[in-house]
């Protein structure tokens, strides 16, 4: 995508993208929803649903607490499960969205992982698959893959040794060093890292006195986090040799360009996508004169220019 | 769904914590009685989804009681002021299933949406019986709206203070002939309205929403036909698909 002689486009382990632009997964459903108020064909890519094994239905309600600067969910990874993704969901997603998506796959064990990521991989229309080892609102499984270098990288190896697509490997920012278990991922073979996903926290309602989610605890996202999420891909920028895509926190096309400086390839919008449905358009349509408010001419260019 | 300014023409209170704003602008997206608008209030992440009472070509008019921070907020907007604001949310109630003697059940803040419902029933030559049930008298309104409508509305208040001394459900047993009903109110109230009836009808949930317009999955119910989505599937749902826990 070149506007007003601006270069947005960026690429993802050999996959162009049009610009860097790509609605978080768990924020944008399958995509269909929201071509109904835009032509969601502007967007580099869409990170889609997380998916498992099993239909699930997730978790008890309410699932949803507001927080200043953002909000905390405990969805529990409700999905239809990988069967009907692929069999229902994705074809009504080609029907509005033309260019290549991103998978996210989640589990609860490694057979479960390689299951989905097999089935997955054989869509023409899935350039890239997001291993989501970092989700906070499931137990036995999601994040304690992404806690541990260990277990991280040993997931990682097996999903890459039953996949052809480029795979990136989300990770958890609960953690004590993230850097860690970034390398302990690209060791295990993964092509590219997403960070981060959201910060475990909690609320407590005043007038009942217990928390507000009824699984307690959910992940933190929203503006508040995006200081968080831009040092993690600065660090693991510096610690790694695979492309990076940062997410949190992102409002704007002043948030995509400092992420970039950072490292980050590309970026993903999450909870700012709750607020505002068309938030993803306003960034790329804005990001040419954020650009030359900047001299910047080339997105490409700027990955990794704070360090 | 549309996603607009308006601009406040009116912000009053009613009753007890219940306050009444009138918004200008865009209502092109609102097609059915029961459908929600979702409200950014300055220093709150999420917006605040409120139901529609009534709207023509050029205003909305949403009725809100002070629930928490953000309706507190809300009800110190000053007229004049405009709030971004997505409108034409949420499935509504169908209007064309109800016979010709629908019964309108509205308990508390759930009573709004029921007014547009009753204007459009009766256009559609319905003769529609209301039912409004209240905790005390101080948290009474429109029930002179409704009436200018041209409709019997009945009171029920828990502690007695006017009207029927209980629940809508005792006012309900008393008439019999309705073909339908309609309800929207507490959970517990939705329930008992189910139960104390054989007929069919339709029943309005609230349930916390993330970004009620579909993409969360914030709200989702187990319903006998699979899980939904209160804010994109619903809020509206036939009885007979709703599980009660």
């Amino acid at each position: 995508m070149e506007i007003n002689n601006k270069d947005l486009t960026t690429t993802l382990s050999g996959v162009e993208l049009d610009n860097p632009v790509i609605p978080a997964s768990g924020t944008f459903g399958f995509g269909y929803e929201f071509a109904d108020i835009y032509d969601i064909n502007i967007l580099g890519s869409i990170a889609l649903k997380g998916t498992t094994k099993e239909e699930r239905y997730g978790n008890e309600l309410p699932r949803i607490a507001e927080c200043k600067k953002g909000l905390i969910n405990s969805i529990g990874l409700q999905n239809p499960g990988i069967d009907k993704v692929i069999k229902e969901e994705l074809p009504r997603t080609r029907r509005f969205f033309k260019k290549s998506l991103i998978a996210n796959i989640s589990g609860f064990s490694i057979e479960e992982y390689t299951h989905c990521c097999e089935l997955i991989d054989k869509e023409e229309q899935i350039e890239i698959i997001e291993l989501n080892i970092s989700c906070p609102n499931v137990h036995n499984g999601g994040m304690t893959f992404g806690t541990d270098p260990k277990s991280a990288k040993e997931v990682t190896r097996a999903v890459k040794a039953v996949t052809t697509k480029p795979l990136y490997v989300k990770l958890t920012p609960n953690v004590t060093n993230i850097v860690e278990i970034a390398k302990a991922v690209e060791e295990g073979g993964a092509d590219g890292i997403v960070l981060i996903n959201t910060l475990l926290g909690m609320r407590i309602n005043l007038k009942t006195k217990k928390p507000v989610i009824a699984n307690k605890m959910g992940g933190f996202s929203g503006p508040a986090i995006f200081p968080v999420a831009l040092r993690m891909v600065y660090q693991v920028y510096e610690a790694v040799n695979i492309p990076i895509i940062g997410v949190g926190g992102i409002e704007t096309s002043e948030d995509v360009i400092e992420m970039m400086l950072a490292g980050a390839s590309a970026v993903e919008v999450g909870a700012a996508n709750l607020k505002n449905p068309y938030v993803c358009k306003g960034i790329i349509e804005n990001l040419p004169d954020t650009m030359d408010k900047y001299g910047i001419s080339s997105l490409k260019e700027i990955i990794g220019k704070a360090h | 769904m549309n996603k607009s300014k308006y601009k406040i023409l009116e912000n009053k209170q009613i009753a007890k914590d219940v306050y009444k704003m009138l918004l200008e602008g865009d209502t092109s997206a609102i097609n059915k009685p029961g459908q929600f608008i979702n409200i950014e209030i300055e220093e709150f992440y999420l917006r605040r989804p409120i139901s529609v009472c009534d709207y023509n070509e050029k205003t909305i008019t949403i009725i809100y009681k002070i629930m928490g921070q953000g309706t507190e907020k809300m009800s110190k907007l000053e007229v004049g002021k405009e709030l971004d604001i997505l409108t034409g949310l949420g499935n509504g109630f169908d209007i064309k299933t109800s016979g010709d003697m629908p019964l309108i059940i509205g308990g508390g803040v759930g009573t709004p949406p029921m007014y547009r419902l009753c204007k459009e029933l009766i256009k559609e030559g319905k003769e529609p019986i209301v039912i409004l049930g209240f905790n005390s008298k101080d948290d009474i309104f429109y029930k002179e709206e409704f009436e200018k409508l041209g409709v019997k509305v009945h009171i029920s208040t828990v502690d007695g203070s006017i009207g029927t001394k209980g629940f809508v459900t005792d006012i309900m047993k008393e008439i019999k002939d309705f073909t339908y009903f309609y309800a929207c109110g507490p959970m517990v109230m939705l329930k008992a309205v189910c139960d104390a009836t054989n007929a069919q009808g339709e029943v309005s949930l609230e349930e916390r929403m993330g970004c009620g317009f579909g993409a969360c999955m914030g709200c989702t119910i187990k319903t006998k036909e699979g899980y939904k989505r209160v804010c994109k599937q619903g809020p509206v749902f036939c009885k007979e698909e709703l599980i009660w826990e």
